[in-house]
């Protein structure tokens, strides 16, 4: 017993060591090697400042801006509070919520169907992108806010769609971060 | 489904299938203490951690020893990490200054991650520290999974050894599959998530003045290097609440299909390796067949549900036809980029392992969609399992197999030529009977004590599944969740953690005494008589023995749970 006990605590700090010390310093090291940019989390920088996350969603309210879709976590897109809204697909919480969304969005003057993500809340709460229904829905909306024509914001979404990696995985998106970038820079030409 | 989703499958099944071989050899050579290509450059650091630590490594142990070894490094392991989370405040590394953690909770995480289960019922970013999350949980996800391993390589090795009780030296297995196995896999990995974007940084926090002009917070931290061993390890436990949902944990479809396949990696491989430690490849074929048989019809009946989206959303006229342009399917709760079919089959892969991480919430599935894990947890995790556990819960069914198709037959049955007694089956009854009396009984407790029944965030059936969830999580190690339950109190984190201790180790115990009493015996040649352990016929009474077990075990739970609820929300949509 006393000897496993010594060997057990050992062996534990030995360990703790390689894999709690060394391991994580050893992939730091190289992150900021190799991947300076994606070590600190994929930092978007505009005028010395940074603006967010090309991985993160943030909240957009204002018409002029493409909306990301709901999110649960804190009160929208709270970087700090990542997390779905974990109401079951019966809940009266979430029938009500859809039901709010789908108004908003008829507000808008969009009569065709709505694509589910428009109206639900991802896992994460962070979710940066939208479906390019999502964005297809939205696009009258924002062209009328900035005076724009529909057929420049139609071509911004098809621009900043990403297809799937290598073509085959995961699903075919749109960065709302960097559509609603693009849109600031037409703008400001 | 579209011909992408295709692809994305068919691409899984060819890689795991072309990996699992060539890993399953390696890791056959690691644990017989062979020579490997990566000997001259780990081997004289394995020399060193025995010289430093006392080991001696050709000393060998009979399951007695093997199982304390086993219980004193990890309740030491566990102490350690209580006391790391409880005085975070006091250690380094901590620049946001969260508190030490409540002990409940400490002593919830401790066994959670010391158990392989990675329960977390706090929220990572804003409960603990850098440090907490490098030098605590990640360890323990090394340790957990070699200690899985280790038990389950003990297992093959008492089919091999002839009337001799030894079956290895606990510390040199812990050791060696960590050196040779884990850390290079998770070298190689990290580095692949901080290419696809996961950070690795010693900042903890970024602001960031979004477009609106609003201040956007965005934590990050040293997560590329856990998460790996997250993966890798059937462990499951991530750096942020959102789990593999989290942009930073997963940050695109590459990364998603590659941590997917890092979920069954280990745990598919290693039935092979259990296939050419026996030196009988058609015995390791026939549990694989048998378990692929089980993934496959989970999976599909969860992408269809989920495909099918919600009846409650159909009934808003909300578009959830899957298509280019539109991702489809019941959404709320999952993530554009990974849409339902990368979302589904993770539910699945982390429910059939022990792994538990997750990148869509379950607690939004649908009933029937959501039934699939909550199934795959309740047979006890052998569709694979997790690494190491899963291969030890499988022997146990098919020891009980081959004991009902002795009794059909009224021979005395036998496993690898070895003769199954009285004794092997006690254990494996007890091994098996402990499981549904933990998660039944711990999970009817839970539904009776008011401390308990405030934790639950639904009402009726969906509130029954939550907290059957929790407790089948718990139990069977795997640490996923309905995430509507709060699950973060004083009632939840000790029974839990208690669930978790037994779900451990009620089930080492057993088949370390299992391994213990089969090492002693001789081996018999196979004979007319003997019942074959690899043929289709096996393989369709193992199949049915685990469903049946399973099925007839919680059918009642989960009439009153998912199917009540599918029911509710049928005539629901047709009113």
């Amino acid at each position: 017993m006393r000897g496993q006990l010594r060997a057990s605590l050992a062996l534990l700090v030995l360990m703790t060591v390689l894999t709690g010390i060394l391991y994580p310093l050893a992939i730091w090291g190289i992150g900021q090697s190799f991947f300076p940019y994606q070590a600190e989390g994929s930092l978007i920088v505009a005028n010395g400042k940074v603006i967010g996350s090309d991985l993160i969603g943030q909240n957009f309210a204002g018409d002029t801006y493409f909306h990301s879709r709901p999110s649960a976590a804190g009160n929208g897109y709270d970087a700090t509070q990542s997390g779905g809204s974990n109401l079951a697909t019966g809940s009266d919480d979430l029938i009500k919520q859809v039901k709010e969304r789908i108004q908003a969005i008829r507000a808008t003057g969009f009569t065709g169907g709505i694509p589910v993500d428009a109206v639900t809340g991802s896992g994460s709460g962070l979710d940066p992108d939208i479906s390019v229904a999502n964005a297809r829905l939205q696009a009258q909306h924002v062209a009328q806010s900035r005076h724009m024509d529909v057929g420049v914001i139609n071509n911004l979404i098809a621009e900043n769609t990403r297809e799937r990696d290598w073509h085959v995985f995961g699903e075919t998106r749109i960065n709302v971060l960097q559509l609603n970038r693009a849109l600031d820079n037409l703008a400001n030409h | 489904m579209s011909e992408f989703d295709i692809y994305q499958l068919l691409l899984f099944v060819f890689i795991l299938a072309v990996v699992m071989i060539p890993l399953g050899y390696y890791m056959a050579r690691i644990f017989q203490g062979e020579r490997v290509w990566l000997s001259p450059l780990v081997r004289p650091a394995e020399r060193a951690f025995y010289a430093l630590s006392g080991i001696k490594a050709d000393g060998q142990m009979n399951w007695r020893g093997y199982l304390l070894a086993a219980v004193v490094f990890n309740l030491v392991g566990m102490l350690f990490l209580m006391l790391i989370l409880m005085f975070q405040d006091l250690l380094p590394l901590n620049p946001q200054h969260f508190a030490g953690t409540p002990w409940h909770l400490a002593f919830n995480v401790a066994v959670s991650f010391m158990t392989n289960t990675n329960w977390q019922s706090y929220a990572g970013e804003s409960t603990l520290s850098p440090l907490s999350q490098m030098v605590g949980l990640t360890v323990q996800n090394f340790m957990s999974s070699a200690t899985g391993l280790a038990v389950a390589v003990a297992v093959i090795r008492s089919f091999t050894q002839r009337e001799n009780p030894n079956l290895g030296n606990f510390y040199v297995d812990v050791t060696r599959v960590t050196l040779y196995v884990k850390l290079p896999l998770a070298i190689i990995f990290a580095v692949f998530l901080l290419w696809q974007g996961v950070p690795q940084t010693f900042n903890t926090s970024v602001t960031a003045t979004t477009l609106e002009g609003a201040q956007q917070t965005i934590a990050v931290g040293p997560v590329a290097s856990q998460i790996a061993i997250k993966m890798l390890g059937s462990n499951g436990g991530g750096y942020f609440n959102a789990n593999g949902a989290h942009p930073f944990e997963n940050p695109t479809g590459l990364s998603d299909f590659v941590q997917l396949v890092s979920i069954l990696l280990l745990p598919i491989s290693f039935v092979v390796t259990f296939g050419f430690m026996i030196r009988d490849k058609r015995q390791a074929w026939a549990l694989l067949v048998s378990m692929t048989l089980m993934f496959v019809i989970g999976f599909v009946i969860c992408y269809v549900a989920e495909a099918n989206g919600s009846h409650v959303l159909d009934a808003l006229g909300v578009d959830q036809h899957i298509s280019n342009a539109n991702i489809g399917g019941n959404l709320e709760g999952k993530e554009v980029r990974f849409g339902i079919m990368n979302s589904t089959l993770w539910a699945t892969a982390t429910s059939a392992t022990s792994n538990g991480s997750v990148n869509s919430m379950f607690d939004s599935y649908t009933a029937l969609g959501g039934l699939v894990p909550l199934f795959n947890l309740l047979l006890g995790e052998v569709i694979y399992g997790g690494v190491g556990c899963g291969l030890y819960g499988i022997i146990i069914y098919a020891l009980i197999t081959v004991f009902i198709a002795g009794l059909m037959v009224g021979r005395t049955p036998e496993y690898l030529g070895k003769k199954i007694e009285a004794k092997e089956v006690k254990w494996a009854i007890v091994a098996q009977l402990l499981y549904p009396v933990t998660v039944l009984g711990g999970g009817m407790l839970a539904l009776i004590l008011p401390d308990s029944v405030s934790s639950l965030s639904a009402s009726g059936p969906h509130g029954l599944t939550q907290m059957l969830y929790a407790y089948a999580s718990a139990a069977a190690n795997n640490g996923s969740a309905f995430g509507g339950l709060s699950a973060n109190t004083l009632y939840q984190n000790v029974a839990l953690g208690i669930v978790m201790l037994v779900g451990r180790f009620g089930v080492i115990v057993p088949i370390l005494a299992i391994a213990g009493s089969l090492a002693s015996k001789k081996i018999i040649p196979v004979s007319n008589g003997t019942f074959p352990t690899h043929g289709g016929m096996f393989v369709v009474l193992l199949t049915a023995v685990i469903l049946m077990f399973g099925g007839l075990t919680y059918f009642p739970v989960i009439a009153l749970g998912p199917i009540a609820e599918h029911l509710s929300q049928l005539s629901q949509s047709v009113m």
